[in-house]
C-alpha cells in the first residue's frame, strides 16, 4: 500500500459529497420508510427490522464498494490510469487504494444503517454485529472486484446504468429488499450461488450466533478466484486512449 | 546518479509496427536517441507521433518490433522511475488542487523534484492552490507539464505539449524546457509544429505515413531538400501543367497564387516564364522547414 498515495485517493472520495451523501441516504432512508409500519413483523424467521436493516447495509454497501470500484472509469476516460502507468506506482497499489476507499465508505454505511435499526428497536449484541461487519466485509471483496471489472468495462456515461442495475440485480436477487424472488427449488439455488444473498444473511447468521454455513464460504471464494484473474486481465489490457 | 544502463541509448526502437484496422499507424520504425539529446518527432496528423510515443512508453503494444529504454522494457522503465510522460489526451482528475496532485504524483518516485519547484518551473505557482476543474485549458496543460516534470526522469516524452497553449505560453513553456534539457535529460516531444522542432531540436525526426523520412539537424533537413519555393500569381494556370515543369516537386494553390516548391528553382523559373507568359508577382523563397517538410514527405509518397 502506498500511504501518500492512499491519502489522495480518500480525499478526492471525502471531497465528493454528492457521492458520500446519495450513497448514505438511499440506504438509510429506504429502512426508515419501509421499515417504520412494520416494526414488529416478522421475516424469514427474524423480527423484520433486523433482516432489513441487513439488507439495507448489503445494498449500501453494495452501491459503495461496486461504485467506488466502476468510478474507475471516469479516470480512465480522462486519461489519468494512462499517466498512472507511467509511474513506478504498482496496479496492487493502484487497486488497493480504491479498495480501501470502498471499504471505508461500506463501514460507514453499515454504522449509519446500525444506528438506524438501533433507533427502531433492532437490538444486537455487540459480538454478534462485530461478526455481522466481519462478514459483510469478507462478501464484499468479490463485489469489490467485480466494482473495478465494471471500471474498466464501461464508459462514464453508461456508468450509472451498469453499476446501478448490478447492484440492483444483485440486491433484489440476494433478498435484499425483503422479499426473495424463490426460497426453494433451482432459483433458490442460483440464489444461494450469489456474494449478495450471503451478504444480506451475515446479519441473520450473526444473530444466531454462528458463523456462515461452509456453502457462504465457498460461494465467496469461487466468486473472488474467478474475478481476481479476470479484473486483472482487464486491467492489463486496457491501456488505450478512450 | 545514473543507475541503469545507458550504452545502449536512451530510446532504441527497431522494426516497430503497429496497426488499427485496415491503417497501418507506425511502419517498421528504427530509431535510437542518445542520452542528453532533445529530439523532435515532427509530422502532420496521422503521421504515427502518439503511436510511436505510446509504444515507447508501454501503452501500445506493438505489432512486431522492441522497445528498449535503458536497456529496459517500457513496463521496466516505468517502475525504474525513469520516465516521465505528458499524454496529448492526458486529462486531470477531479477533487484535487493542483498541488495536492502533484505532490500525489511527486510521491510515486523514488528521487522526485521538490513540489514548489516543479510547480515554478512549470508555471503552475500562481494557481497552484486551485482545484483541477476550476483551470482554464491552458493551464491545465502546464499542470500535466508540471506532472512530468516532478519526477525528475531521465527520459522526458511531451506529446504534443504546446496543443493548447496561445503564443505567450508557449514561449514560457520552450524555455522552462530549455532549462529541463540542460540538465542533461533526454527530452523527446512530438510536434507538427515546424518553428518549434527547428528552435527547440537539436535533432529532428520527421514522421509521415508512419515511417521516418527524414533524421538529422534541423539544418541538415533543410539542407537535404537545398531548394526553393516560387510564389506566382498565376489565375488559370494547370497545376498538373506546373508540376510538370523540371526542377519543381510540388504546385499548390493559394487564391490567384501558386506555390511551386522547387528542387531546382533556377531552372524551374526559365521554364515557368517561357511557358506561362502570364506569371505575375514573382517571389523567390528559400525553403523552410514547412517546404522542406512538404518536399521529403512528397518523395517518399
Amino acid at each position: 500500500m502506498h500511504p501518500t498515495y492512499l491519502r489522495y485517493e480518500l480525499l478526492r472520495n471525502v471531497r465528493n459529497w454528492r457521492f458520500i451523501l446519495f450513497s448514505l441516504a438511499y440506504p438509510v432512508v429506504l429502512y426508515f420508510v419501509v421499515t417504520s409500519p412494520q416494526r414488529h413483523a416478522t421475516f424469514d424467521g427474524v423480527a423484520f427490522p433486523l433482516y432489513f436493516m441487513a439488507g439495507m447495509a448489503a445494498v449500501g454497501t453494495m452501491i459503495a464498494v461496486i461504485s467506488t470500484g466502476a468510478r474507475i472509469s471516469i479516470d480512465r476516460s480522462v486519461g489519468w490510469t494512462r499517466q498512472l502507468r507511467l509511474t513506478p506506482l504498482t496496479s496492487a497499489e493502484h487497486l488497493g487504494a480504491r479498495v480501501v476507499c470502498g471499504f471505508l465508505m461500506a463501514l460507514l454505511v453499515i454504522v449509519l444503517v446500525s444506528l438506524s435499526g438501533t433507533a427502531l428497536g433492532v437490538s444486537l449484541s455487540a459480538g454478534a454485529w462485530l461478526t455481522m461487519i466481519g462478514l459483510m466485509l469478507v462478501g464484499l471483496i468479490p463485489l469489490t472486484i467485480l466494482g473495478i471489472l465494471l471500471g474498466h468495462l464501461v464508459t462514464p456515461d453508461s456508468l450509472a446504468p451498469a453499476a446501478g442495475g448490478t447492484v440492483m440485480l444483485l440486491a433484489v436477487l440476494g433478498g435484499a429488499y425483503g422479499f426473495l424472488v424463490a426460497q426453494s427449488g433451482a432459483v433458490f439455488d442460483v440464489i444461494k450461488a450469489l456474494p449478495s444473498y450471503w451478504l444480506v444473511q451475515a446479519g441473520k447468521t450473526a444473530l444466531a450466533g454462528g458463523g456462515w454455513p461452509a456453502e457462504a464460504w465457498i460461494v465467496i471464494a469461487v466468486w473472488t478466484a474467478v474475478l481476481i484473474p479476470l479484473a486483472a486481465f482487464v486491467y492489463r489490457r486496457d491501456t488505450s486512449r478512450v | 546518479m545514473t543507475t541503469h544502463d545507458t550504452s545502449g541509448g536512451a530510446i532504441v526502437l527497431s522494426h516497430l509496427s503497429k496497426s488499427y484496422a485496415d491503417v497501418r499507424a507506425v511502419r517498421s520504425v528504427d530509431l535510437t536517441i542518445a542520452p542528453g539529446e532533445t529530439v523532435a518527432l515532427l509530422g502532420p496528423n496521422g503521421a504515427g507521433k502518439t503511436t510511436t510515443i505510446d509504444m515507447v512508453l508501454g501503452l501500445t503494444r506493438p505489432d512486431s518490433g522492441s522497445v528498449s529504454l535503458f536497456g529496459m522494457s517500457p513496463t521496466e522503465a516505468a517502475a525504474a522511475g525513469v520516465v516521465g510522460g505528458m499524454l496529448q489526451t492526458g486529462s486531470l482528475v477531479d477533487y484535487l488542487s493542483v498541488r495536492e496532485l502533484v505532490t500525489m504524483v511527486a510521491s510515486l518516485y523514488p528521487r522526485p523534484l521538490d513540489v514548489d519547484d516543479a510547480l515554478a518551473l512549470s508555471g503552475c505557482s500562481d494557481f497552484a492552490d486551485r482545484r483541477t476543474r476550476k483551470l482554464s485549458g491552458g493551464q491545465a496543460q502546464r499542470v500535466r507539464f508540471a506532472i512530468a516534470l516532478v519526477a525528475d526522469p531521465d527520459l522526458l516524452l511531451l506529446d504534443e505539449p504546446t496543443a493548447a497553449l496561445d503564443v505567450e505560453a508557449r514561449r514560457d513553456f520552450w524555455a522552462s524546457m530549455r532549462a529541463v534539457a540542460a540538465t542533461g535529460k533526454t527530452v523527446v516531444f512530438a510536434t507538427h509544429y515546424l518553428e518549434e522542432a527547428d528552435a527547440f531540436a537539436d535533432r529532428i525526426v520527421l514522421l509521415a505515413h508512419g515511417s521516418v523520412v527524414a533524421d538529422g539537424p534541423p539544418g541538415e533537413i533543410k539542407a537535404r531538400v537545398g531548394g526553393r519555393t516560387i510564389r506566382v500569381t498565376l489565375p488559370d494556370a494547370d497545376l498538373d501543367a506546373l508540376r510538370a515543369l523540371p526542377g519543381v516537386i510540388g504546385a499548390e494553390r493559394r487564391g490567384d497564387a501558386v506555390i511551386l516548391t522547387c528542387s531546382e528553382a533556377e531552372t524551374a523559373l526559365r521554364r515557368l516564364l517561357a511557358g506561362f507568359p502570364s506569371a505575375a508577382d514573382i517571389e523567390v523563397r528559400g525553403a523552410g522547414l514547412e517546404e522542406a517538410f512538404l518536399a521529403l514527405t512528397a518523395e517518399n509518397n
